[in-house]
Formats: structure tokens, sequence, C-alpha cells
């Protein structure tokens, strides 16, 4: 039949250069290493009801039950990676021992078709860039593929000692380990061979039922390394991905010699999960549907031009990162607003990185003729950019929509996450800017802003395993960079610290933070680093004046976190919940909740498993998880408040170009928040205004600290207390006894006091600061 | 001569080569006319029609046509016109255009995602509690050939007419 709608996509031709590839030939090369078979079984509303364990070293791999126990208290998905990951590694574990984990999870609304947002696949392992686990939420078709061919998650231990494909055939319910030596490694090939290689015959249909999970090249020279989840699409007939960008979990895939992981399914069906009740999942599904059909077009157009609409609206209110954060808004940013790509995405298409998303904000560009490197003159179909990618083009200074896709294509393909390798170049092109890096330090790469040539040629060097003393340290982010330099000797310590946009390791995400104390908390006070995906409250509490106080600002840094965490423990995609909302949404008593979408997802879970929870119920299950993280962190020695430090570039102006750029809002903090006399300001130098305006933005951070602590039920040095964790439900003796040791050794050592300086009139959250003790 | 006889063998060549893409992509399709002032409200053609779909007489949220009464108590007809703006929302491509012309849902390849039933801009996509396939009209007249006075008809429309295309072009401010 026909493979058509009204345009006549059957004629469609991305115009991308073509490959042959003799799969057969590449399959004859494989030895299998390792095999297992499994019972095929049935999903039951939202589970397998059990997880895959794979270990590289030892070649084993077998199956774990999971219990009621595991879901009362971890719910799925993330939780599920969370409790693993503890039953598996040590505090000494680092990124690349043995028995640190990949994991990659469901949850339980994951695979659903009806209700847009369900695809997603959470990631979790010790990161090379923090040594504290980091969590990564990707879409493609791998998540509900490996669900439906029986397990609820796959962690995979130990090192093969060759490359490797790990294929999971839910036709034969078999998982089998085989030695990979002539695929590619670069992922939008490497995952294209694979799915023809295992797909049942020649056709749309059955590469559709194939999801491969893979990192490219420069994924094993640097900590950035991401993992690229494919998902077919029958109209392109291209294997498009989507990346768990965050954290360094495609460096871990490519050091344990994984060269791709494989699902297929043998078939998949809009009840393939199994709900309790269908009917109930169909009717809130299609109400969404007909709300993102009428109204998206007017709130986020996500459906024409994806997350990058947010560009115009961040350069409006100065909250788009430009010149590492120097800036929240630039002259030459409309050249890469939305509607620059809109003329250059393909516009065929559903556009969904999961059946169903009728968000559709996966959006490529295809055909587009890749200009520098080993694929210069091929033509390929880029998946993106998304709005955190266009984030880290300003950063770069990269204004051309063309050069965006470059970086955005080898990023995907090299297998490095576009946010890591964005916002550290920024950052050494403003260290360059200053001369404390130069053409000599970085191996002959002339990193100044906007310099789009240096760009590409740091990633091709790092995708090749270029020995140079920068590109070996720089691949490995800001963090380790920072201290490179400083041990150089080449600049301030103060100023090489304060500008790069790194927090526990991570790099940032992209937004400027300067004018939000609540935003600072959202990227701070937060489990894995500085993401945004725990709390976006720019708006709320900048440009609304919505949460003003300390309290309120911690309850917004509970509540928001704990919603967006639950998302991340079912499959979820945050998107379909505030990025379009109902038409009467303002008129509810909590707008920013988005109280009705809220209640979509108590009946869908609920429909979904056969549970009876409410809105709390849905909170208290994040919570569980969200606490039991941050006891891993510390466990792992971290978790504590100084791992709660931001670079001041997050909070004011570290140099005086970002003052003077900003004078009159600087000026005028000073006299209204600060305190001080007009006249008295206007006296000052620019150098001791900023001193001024650093050592009270500092407090506000503790204060707000402080205040979160207090709301989550730490400690005040950041530490989830016994009673918390007990009343949370957990009795596991091992972390409690380890968090009173913990809480114990940090009074002894004067650690248990707030961190703000409370003046007159002020008051620290709790006069006691053991207040946990009189619960 | 020669160069006519070469001529005629490409318009002959042309026409088979018009006339195969003719055959591939339908012209025309039928769609249901409704004769309000015949009706007499007795649904018949609903109960015809959840037997084609669901075999049961049930009519109503089994049937892919509905017979309404507006507020001046005058009959309606609400069912798919074929205009085809489901085909290119289906993530599997689910939805086809017939070489009828009839536009398609084939539920052996759907995945019940409900985007054609939350998009369809007259709500004439059904969806029934009995499976999580939607269905619709397919044209197929068992309506018609049931109801006893003569109130449906199938008549030809070119698709050209109706046919419209917008989700995948909605442009940016």
């Amino acid at each position: 039949m026909m493979i058509s709608g009204q345009i006549p996509v059957d004629e469609y031709n991305t115009g991308n250069t073509k490959h042959k590839w003799d799969v057969n030939k590449l399959k004859r090369a494989h030895h299998v290493v390792a095999s297992y078979d499994y019972k095929k079984g049935e999903i039951k509303h939202g589970f397998a009801n059990r997880t895959l364990f794979i270990n590289l070293s030892t070649n084993e791999i077998k199956e774990k039950k999971v219990t009621d126990e595991m879901k009362k208290l971890f719910t799925g998905g993330r939780g599920f990676g969370l409790k693993l990951l503890w039953d598996s590694i040590k505090p000494t574990t680092r990124w690349n021992s043995p028995e640190n984990e990949l994991i990659i999870t469901t949850g339980p609304l994951c695979g659903t078709t009806q209700y847009p947002g369900s695809g997603k696949s959470l990631c979790l392992s010790i990161s090379p860039s923090t040594d504290i686990i980091c969590d990564s939420n990707v879409g493609g078709f791998f998540g509900p593929y490996l669900k439906f061919t029986g397990f609820d998650a796959i962690e995979i231990q130990g090192k093969a000692k060759h490359d490797v494909v790990i294929l999971i055939d839910g036709e034969k319910g078999k998982v089998v380990v085989e030695t990979a030596p002539l695929e590619e490694t670069n992922s939008h090939l490497a995952n294209e061979q694979l799915t023809y290689m295992y797909a049942k015959e020649d056709s749309d249909k059955a590469r559709q039922l194939i999801s491969v999970v893979s990192a490219g090249k420069a994924a094993e020279h640097s900590y950035w390394g991401c993992m690229n989840f494919s998902f077919y699409d029958i109209r392109r007939k291209v294997c498009r991905m989507k990346q768990a960008g965050r954290g360094g979990l495609g460096t871990i895939l490519r050091d344990k010699k994984i060269k791709a992981i494989v699902a297929k399914v043998e078939k998949f069906t809009g009840v393939s999960n199994n709900p309790a009740d269908p009917n109930k999942i169909v009717e809130i599904g299609t109400k969404l549907h007909r709300e993102i059909r009428d109204l998206d077009r007017y709130q986020c157009n996500m459906r024409a031009v994806g997350t990058g609409h947010l560009v115009e609206i961040m350069d409006q209110y100065d909250l788009l990162p430009c010149e590492n954060y120097r800036f929240g808004s630039f002259p030459k940013a409309s050249k890469i607003y939305s509607p620059k790509f809109y003329e250059l995405f393909t516009k065929i298409i559903p556009d969904g990185c999961w059946y169903g998303c009728t968000m559709a904000c996966s959006k490529t560009v295809d055909g587009f003729e890749v200009m520098t490197g080993p694929y210069k003159g091929q033509k390929v179909t880029v998946d993106g950019p998304e709005y955190e990618t266009l984030g880290c083009a300003s950063n770069m200074s990269l204004w051309e929509p063309k050069e965006v896709l470059e970086f955005n294509f080898y990023c995907d393909t090299y297998g490095l996450d576009t946010i890591s390798a964005g916002t550290a170049i920024a950052y050494y092109m403003e260290m360059y800017e200053y001369g404390i890096l130069n053409k000599k330090r970085c191996d002959g790469l002339e990193l100044c802003f906007g310099n789009f040539d240096a760009v590409m040629e740091f990633l091709h060097r790092i995708s090749e395993g270029d020995k140079g003393e920068f590109v070996i340290v720089a691949a490995k982010g800001i963090r380790r960079v920072k201290d490179w330099i400083k041990k150089k000797g080449w600049g301030d310590p103060y100023f090489i610290e304060e500008c790069g946009m790194e927090s526990k390791g991570l790099e940032y995400s992209e937004y400027v933070t300067k004018e939000s104390l609540a935003m600072q908390g959202g990227y701070g006070l937060t489990l894995k680093g500085p993401q945004h995906d725990e709390a976006w409250l720019i708006f709320m509490d900048m440009v609304n004046n919505q949460i003003p106080t300390f309290e309120d600002k911690a309850e917004a840094l509970h509540y928001f976190p704990m919603w967006r965490t639950w998302f991340g423990l079912n499959g979820l995609c945050k998107l379909p919940w505030n990025d379009i909302e109902p038409a009467n949404n303002a008129e509810t008593n909590e707008p920013a909740k988005v109280p009705e979408h809220v209640q979509n997802y108590v009946d869908y879970q609920n429909a979904m498993t056969g549970w009876n929870v409410d809105k709390q119920g849905l909170i208290l299950q994040s919570e569980r998880c969200y606490n039991w993280q941050r006891a891993m962190n510390v466990f792992m020695g971290r978790g504590r408040r100084k791992d709660d430090w931001i670079p001041y570039r997050s909070m004011g102006p570290v140099t005086e170009v970002e003052y003077m750029s900003r004078k009159d809002r600087y000026d005028s903090q000073l006299v209204e928040k600060v305190g001080l006399n007009k006249n008295d300001v206007e006296k000052k130098s620019v150098s001791e205004k900023i001193k001024i305006l650093y050592d009270w933005k500092q407090d506000q951070y503790q204060k707000l600290a402080d205040a979160v602590y207090y709301r989550r039920g730490w400690t005040p040095n950041g530490v989830p207390t016994l009673q918390k964790m007990k009343e949370l439900g957990f009795s596991d003796k091992k972390m409690l006894d380890m968090l009173e040791k913990v809480i114990d050794e940090d009074a002894k050592k004067g650690f248990n006091h707030w961190g703000g300086k409370y003046g007159k009139g002020e008051k620290p959250p709790s006069i006691d600061s053991k207040y946990w003790e009189k619960w | 001569m020669f160069l006519l006889f070469v001529g005629l063998l490409c318009l002959v060549y042309g026409l088979c080569w018009g006339h195969k893409n003719l055959s591939d992509t339908p012209k025309t399709v039928k769609i249901l006319k409704f004769h309000p002032e015949k009706c007499d409200g007795g649904r018949g053609c609903e109960k015809a029609c959840s037997q084609v779909h669901f075999k049961t007489d049930e009519g109503g949220d089994k049937s892919a046509i509905h017979i309404l009464k507006d507020k001046n108590s005058e009959y309606k007809m609400h069912v798919c016109d074929q205009r085809g703006l489901c085909l290119d929302i289906c993530p599997v491509s689910a939805l086809t255009r017939r070489k009828s012309g009839v536009v398609f849902l084939d539920k052996n390849i759907c995945i019940g995602c409900q985007a054609c039933v939350g998009f369809c801009p007259v709500g004439a996509m059904r969806k029934s509690d009995a499976r999580i396939e939607p269905f619709k009209c397919i044209s197929c007249g068992a309506c018609v050939r049931a109801c006893p006075n003569g109130a449906l008809e199938l008549v030809v429309v070119n698709i050209d007419d109706i046919k419209q295309v917008v989700y995948h072009k909605q442009g940016v401010d």
C-alpha cells in the first residue's frame, strides 16, 4: 500500500547522501560473547515486573524481579534506577569503575501512545563530570521498546574486552552480547547500519520496530559523551535520534566498550502496556490532543518550530545566554530566532519522538550539506536544533543558522552533549578574550567568540583523540579546565572560578539567572547539577514577582523539583504539562502548576496502574526518590552545602563590562535592595560596586539555601535527616546508619548551622538548627 | 516521417505513463449527502454502520455516522467528509487515501494514539470503548441502503475540491 498522505511523502526525498551497507558482511564479523534466553511475558498495568542485568566483564546475564516494595518506595523509571544503583555502587565508585552501572529505565506510563510525551527513558550512572549520580531524560523508541521486550530497566555493569553490541530481541526472547568490530561508531551511521541489520525484513515497517542506543567517537575522549536514542522515521526514511545528553553517560557507554544497545520488538499496539482502564487514558489523551490542536499555535508553536521558539522570548527578557552568560540579549540574536529555522525545517511529518506525541517538537533539517570534518560535502538529516543548542550558539556568539546546524550535527553524531560542549567552549572563549588562554595554550585553536571554524576544529580533534594538552583537558569540561588554568598560574583564580558556568562539575544549561534568586537555587540546590529540569522559576520570580520571600521561593523549590521529578519516575516528557495550557489556565488558583494537567496525570497514573493516588500522592512518590538520590550523593561524599556552590556569573556581574552593560539595573539594586544611599552609589567605582553587590548576592543565596534545606527536611548542611527518611517510609539500615553518621560528623565539625548572615528583623528558618530532632 | 513516428511513440508512452499515475492517484471520492426532510430519526443508518464496524446493532458510539437533532428540531448528519486532514498526522501511516478516494484507517497498522481523533476538525474520527483503534466512515453505503426513506445518498466529488492540508504548515509569527 502506498504510504502517502495528502502530501505525497512517498515521493519525498530528504536529499541525503545514500549509503549502501553490506550488513551481512558486518554481521558475519560478529561473534557471540554471551546470550540469554528469557520467557516473553505480559506487561501488566504498565510494568514488565522484571529488570535485565548484564555484566560485561563476567558475561553474566540475568533477570531481577521487580517487587511490590520496590514499586511502593521507588515508583518506577528513575526511581528504579536509583534502587539498582544503590545495590551496586560504593562510595569510592567512579564513572570508570567496573562496578559502575549504566542504567536505562522506562516507567509505568512509558510506551503509552494516547497521551502526548509518553516515550521517555531515564538513564542513570555515576557521572565522569560530577562523581555523583547523573540522571538524563531522553526520547526515541528505545524506552518503550525495552519495556515491550519485557523489561522495566536494563542495568549494565563491567566492561567488555572488545567493542560489543547488546541485542535485546523481543521477537525471540533472547538477549545477546556480540562483538561488533566493523560497524561505524558515529551515531548517524551506526544507528542506520544496526537498524538495517536487525530489522526482520527490508521494509520501513520492520525498521520501525528497532531502536538503537549509541554514542560517537568523541564520547571516547570527552566527559561530555551523550547517548543517542534512535527512532526510525517512516516518512523521511531516516534513523533520527534524541539525546540523553547530560552528565557524560555516552562516555560511560564507550568506556564499557558498548558500540550500541539494540531493542527489537515483535509488535506493539495502543494497549501493549495493558492499562487497568484504557478508556480513561483515551479520554484524557484525546482531550490533550484537542488542546494542542487548538492552542499550540497561539502558545508555544511547538508543532511548527519546537523548543526554538524560546530564543526570541529569552532574548526579549534578557535571559538568553550570550558570550558566556555575560549578557542576556544580543543585537544579532534575531538571526537565530525561530522563524529563521522554520524556513529550514521539513514540514511534512508528525514529528513526535514517540508515537502519539502531538506536541511534535522534534524538528529536522533534511539534506543539510556538511561543511567541515569527515563528512564534509555529504548531505544529512540534522535533528534539531532545540532551544538549548541555540542557547549554546548565542553563548559562543555563533549567529548563522548553518553554523548552528553544523555544530548540532557533529555534537550529535560524535556523541557529545551540545549543552556541556557549548557552555564550556563559551567559557574557554571568554578566557581567550582575556588572554588567560591564547592560541599557543589552546593547541593552535583560536577560540575567540564567534570563531566557528575553531569550534568545529576543536570537536573534530576531540573525536580523533587528539593528544594536545588543551584538547585533552578541555574535553573534560569547565571544572577540569579551571583547575588546569589555576595550576598553570595563568590568571586570577577568582575570575577563573566565577566566570566558568559549572556547578558540581556539570556545565550549566542555557538560561541567564542573574536576576532570579529562585532560579539560582533551581540550578544550584539540585541533585545532579545545573540543569533546568528541576525547576524553571524565572518568570514566577523575576517577571511576575509571585514568590517574593525566602519562604515562598523555598516552597517553589520544594514543589517544582518534586513535581518535575515525577515525570522521570513514569517515563514521561515534561513539555505536555506546561508548554501547552488549557485555555482557562490563567483563571485557576495556581496557574504555574497547571492544575487541570496535574489532574490529568493523577488520572493517567491511576488508570494505568490501578492504584488510587491523589495529587499529593504523586508528590510523595517524587519526594521519596528525590531524598534518596540526595542521600546517595551524601553516600558518595558529596551532597552538602559546599557542593551546592554556584559560580557568581550565575548571580551577578563578575566583570566591569557586565556591570556597565546593565549599569542602571545594578545601581538601583544597590539602593533598593542593599540599602545604600543613591549619592554614595554614584561616588563609588565600578569595582567597589561589584564587590558590594557580590557580598549581598552571595548572602542571599545562602539564605535561600537555608530556607530550601529547611523546607525539604534537610540539615543546615543539606543532608536529608533520618526523621525525613523515615517519614517517607525508608527503613534501609545501610542508608539510615550512613546518614546518622554523617550528620553526627557534620555536627562535630560545626557544619550544622545556617549559612546566611541574619541581621536585624531577619531570622533563619528555625532558631534551633537541629530542628528535626523535635519532630 | 521517422520523427513523426518517434513523436507518436512518445505521445503514446506519455499517455500510458500518465494513465498509470491516474490509476494510482484517485481523483474522486464518494461522500455522504443527507436529505434532512426525508429523515424520520429512526437511526437505521447508525445500526447498519455499527454492523459494519463492530458487528452489532447498537449504533451510537459504535457508528461512524451520527444523526443529531439541532436546536430547531431539525435533523443533522455528522460524519467524515473525506477531506483527509488526518492523513498527515498519523505517525505510523495507518491512514491512507485508498484507490476509491476514501480515507481509510487500517486498524492492523494503527497504534491507537488518538491523534487523528483529537485533531479531526469536525470530530468525525470515532472512538468506541470496544477497542483502542478508532474508526471512521468508509463510504461503504450500508447506511444508504438501510435508510427506508432515502434520506442518505452517496455523491461523487472531486478530491481536489475538498482536500485540505493544514497541520503541517502552521507558520510562524
